[in-house]
């Protein structure tokens, strides 16, 4: 509901709010070009000796106009073609043509009416109203997905499109929200759907009938600063019975030009004054930093458009179009779906295709369509469910668990598969609620919860095995969310290591390939970053993390062979000259944080590859602390002549080794133990934690850290929350 | 005066054809090129020494911006009434507004007199720019305006 209520309205309008949102921002850029470009006015300066001034360089003067942001202009006509000059408040002399009027009434029509009359403000004004929705119902959005006001600006994870959408929408959502409620008003203002106020200076009804009376002398011209000044407009030069309008910032009145007396004035009234207010709080006019403030959130709105809609596209194209789906009554497999952006969609049509190829008579709906009672010939429930931001449900999902709740048990057994990414603290947090819910109402278990971590095709493959061990059936679940484009990589050095120990491990350092012309050029990458690699007769890549970034000009990984392992064993069979196929798997939230905050590496094994290219990328000075398990010194302690040269340079501040194969017999998470105070110390200061390695050695350090931050009231969860531990486990 | 002001009614009764005493009268006007928003004008009529009798045409929509037709809005005390249902939208720069309206024959040749009021946002406010006698001689002669209009004239 709240996601439609974003989407659908923001799809619609998309185009129409960056038409808006762009002007907004461009006119926002002219009240500070205004304040860098003119010239300095003096605050005591009268009206009337500024009129004064004007008049004796521009004797048919029409108009003096001051802007909020204290520009000064005098409008008069050249024959009959109105002109307009800023005006240098100390002479009275043009300083330059004032181009900006036209350029900036345009960009003004179009802001405020698509260069339309009545019907286009009226549009501008829905558009006001949708950018309102939008603003509410994304807030609610990003609470739903960080988890609350206190997590506003914590660090954002997932796909870089949804990232960069959230990121800049929390920065410029209070800046898009007061501009969509003035807008209104003033939109309310101008279509006199607000009181107006009744006073406005009356004319006496007869004038001196007399001209020519200095402005210098006239008492309310004297007594106004020209920083209260709005316009002074003078009477016709023929019209004896014309008079001079002053208005400012506080009220109108007019003055006899024979006599120069004051023939009337009125203060604003209280309606007047809050439209001020408010048409200040929109243009931001006398404010140049927050017109400033409110054109970047502007633009970023129309960034917002544009990310929203991609958002969208690539949901829309992802979603899989199923065939030969079974009605519920008659299928022996339910298959419910609870997808956040559309990409569980792809695994569950994958796994319906291989069903129904096996034999199985599948239905296959959305989990919020969940329905017991309908399932007359069901042998299993198959869940798919992806988790939306800190552990809620998707939109998708919201109603799922109540159904369940509300439901009768089958004898159907449950099957529940979790889509998440284990950077986020709740790792299919909503799968684990399904699970659990499923049995404490007595669903039978048809095989135990498990995950898919970042839409990896290996994780669904082997769950898809198990499943098929259950049901007496032959599973292969072949699915590639994007087939990525690979290329050729080939192996320019490698670097062996462990061999004695029987645990071959080695470095492998490819050529970076070159761009042919055409044909896609290899993207840029980063240490931790991830290459994919499609072994020959497999459709399923495997991922190494990168060793280096695009900038080493060199492209490196490390390779434990595994038993049995088909993409271990070719790369470990790999000659240099040889090639394979490859690509490179952004992987954003391993990396070491911008900025000069000290950075706590931690792996064991072959894990040590990121962690390598962090230190050999990182700027000499930054702290970088490495503690690093392997199991011998003589026998594959990997880059162990680099750590000293990184040492050197400074790149990394301390490096600490625990060796598992030798006396001392000791594991990565016994090094961190014995360095407890300097641990505490950084973590205070700071620091961000970097682990990578196996799955035992990940958990074993979280345990480690768990015990050495205790006593000083932190855990490794706070610190994930804050993006300050991530984890690269295979 | 209380048959002229009947005769005013019948001005303002644009939707009333055959009456005898009434013609039909064009008002052409063309405006410069002043390179702003649409013009709001006010087209009215005063006697001879200048009171106010009555409006023929307000051309823009928005009473609130009603008082910048400064010296209409004076005669009238500001009063949006005195337009209701003769209105119509404002006019851009350098475009023309054509109106036909029936006027009663007791308007012509008589000392009164039409004013055209305008103003434009943002730019100075010009009342009476035109003011000519409404004469049976005077229609389908273009007059200039001091500053928004380029030329007026009426034909019947």
């Amino acid at each position: 509901m709240l996601r439609s209520l974003h989407k659908i309205p923001g799809l619609l309008a998309a185009v129409f709010l960056i038409v808006l949102t762009l002007s907004g921002a461009a006119l926002s850029v002219l009240p500070a070009y205004d304040r860098v470009t003119m010239p300095a006015v003096q605050d005591s300066l009268s009206v009337g000796v500024l009129a004064e001034r004007i008049v004796a360089q521009f004797p048919n003067v029409e108009q003096i106009s001051r802007a909020p942001s204290g520009l000064i202009t005098a409008y008069y006509y050249e024959g009959d073609r109105p002109a307009a000059v800023v005006i240098d408040a100390a002479t009275g002399e043009a300083v330059m043509p004032y181009e900006q009027a036209a350029l900036s009434r345009w960009l003004t029509n179009l802001h405020r009416a698509f260069l339309l009359e009545d019907s286009g403000r009226i549009a501008a004004a829905v558009l006001a109203g949708v950018m309102l929705v939008m603003s509410v119902s994304g807030i609610l959005l990003v609470l739903r997905r960080v988890g609350g006001w206190r997590n506003w600006f914590a660090r954002l994870r997932g796909p870089f499109v949804g990232r960069l959408h959230v990121g800049i929408a929390r920065w410029s959502v209070p800046a898009l929200l007061l501009s969509a409620v003035t807008a209104l008003f003033m939109f309310a203002n101008t279509f006199e759907f607000l009181p107006q106020d009744a006073a406005s200076p009356v004319l006496p009804d007869t004038v001196s009938q007399q001209i020519g009376f200095p402005v210098v002398a006239m008492p309310l011209l004297t007594e106004t600063p020209v920083s209260a000044l709005r316009d002074l407009t003078f009477p016709y030069a023929d019209d004896a019975t014309d008079v001079f309008t002053l208005q400012t910032d506080t009220g109108e009145g007019y003055i006899d030009q024979g006599t120069g007396a004051t023939l009337a004035w009125a203060e604003d009234g209280p309606w007047q004054r809050l439209f001020e207010f408010v048409y200040m709080l929109h243009t931001g006019q006398g404010l140049w930093w927050l017109v400033l403030a409110l054109g970047v959130a502007a633009l970023g709105g129309s960034v917002l458009a544009v990310t929203g809609t991609l958002q969208w596209a690539r949901a829309y194209w992802s979603q899989p179009r199923l065939r030969g789906n079974v009605r519920a009554g008659q299928a022996e497999t339910i298959l419910l779906v609870g997808s956040e952006g559309g990409t569980t969609w792809g695994f569950a049509a994958t796994l319906h295709q291989a069903l129904t190829q096996a034999g199985q008579a599948v239905h296959c709906a959305g989990m919020n369509r969940f329905d017991p009672a309908a399932y007359r010939s069901a042998k299993r429930v198959i869940v798919l469910a992806a988790t939306y931001g800190e552990g809620t449900a998707p939109a998708a999902a919201t109603g799922f668990i109540g159904k369940l709740q509300a439901s009768q048990v089958l004898s159907a057994p449950m099957a529940v598969l979790g889509f998440g990414d284990r950077q986020f603290p709740a790792f299919c947090g909503f799968a684990v609620d399904v699970s659990a819910a499923a049995k404490a109402k007595g669903w039978a278990e048809l095989i135990p919860m498990d995950t898919v971590d970042r839409q990896s095709p290996q994780d669904f493959a082997r769950w898809g095995r198990a499943l098929g061990d259950a049901m007496g059936v032959q599973l292969e679940l072949s699915h590639q969310p994007s087939p990525p484009h690979s290329h050729a990589l080939v192996l320019v050095s490698r670097r062996d290591y462990g061999a004695d120990m029987q645990v071959p491990t080695a470095i492998l350092r490819f050529a970076v390939p070159k761009s042919s012309g055409f044909g896609k050029r290899f993207p840029r990458f980063r240490a931790g970053d991830l290459l994919g690699i499609v072994p020959e007769g497999s459709t399923l890549p495997r991922l190494y993390s990168l060793a280096s970034g695009s900038k080493d000009g060199f492209i490196e990984i490390c390779v434990r062979l595994h038993p049995g392992g088909l993409c271990s064993g070719r790369l470990m069979a790999l000659q240099v000259g040889d090639h394979m196929q490859g690509f490179v798997r952004e992987n954003p939230d391993f990396r070491p944080a911008k900025g000069a905050k000290p950075v706590i590496l931690i792996g064991a094994g072959t894990g040590i590859g990121p962690l390598a290219g962090f230190a050999r990328a990182n700027q000499p000075g930054r702290a970088m602390h490495l503690y690093f398990g392997a199991r011998n010194p003589t026998s594959d302690l990997l880059y162990g002549e680099e750590m000293q040269t990184w040492q050197a340079e400074g790149r990394l501040s301390s490096v600490t080794t625990a060796f598992s194969r030798t006396a001392a017999r000791a594991y990565v998470q016994d090094a961190l133990r014995g360095d407890t105070a300097r641990l505490v110390q950084l973590l205070q200061d700071g620091a961000q934690v970097l682990v990578c390695g196996g799955r035992e050695m990940a958990a074993g350090v979280k345990t480690a850290l768990a015990e050495i931050l205790a006593p000083h009231g932190l855990t490794p969860a706070m610190l994930k929350a804050e993006g300050r531990y991530a984890e690269d486990v295979y | 005066m209380k048959s002229l002001l009947a005769a005013l009614a019948v001005t303002t009764a644009l939707t009333l054809p055959g009456i005898a005493q009434a013609r039909t009268v064009t008002f052409t006007t063309q405006l410069n090129n002043y390179g702003g928003n649409g013009a709001y004008l006010a087209f009215y009529v005063t006697d001879a020494s200048g009171v106010y009798q009555g409006s023929l045409w307000m051309a823009g929509g928005k009473t609130k911006y009603y008082k910048h037709l400064s010296d209409w809005a004076q005669a009238t005390g500001n009063d949006a009434g005195q337009v209701a249902g003769i209105t119509g939208a404002s006019v851009g720069s350098g475009r023309s507004l054509s109106v036909s309206l029936d006027l009663a024959d007791a308007l012509f040749d008589a000392g009164y007199q039409l004013h055209i009021d305008a103003a434009v946002e943002d730019m100075r406010d010009s009342p009476s720019e035109i003011v000519l006698p409404l004469t049976a001689a005077g229609a389908g002669i273009d007059k200039a305006g001091k500053r928004y209009i380029a030329s007026f004239r009426y034909d019947m």
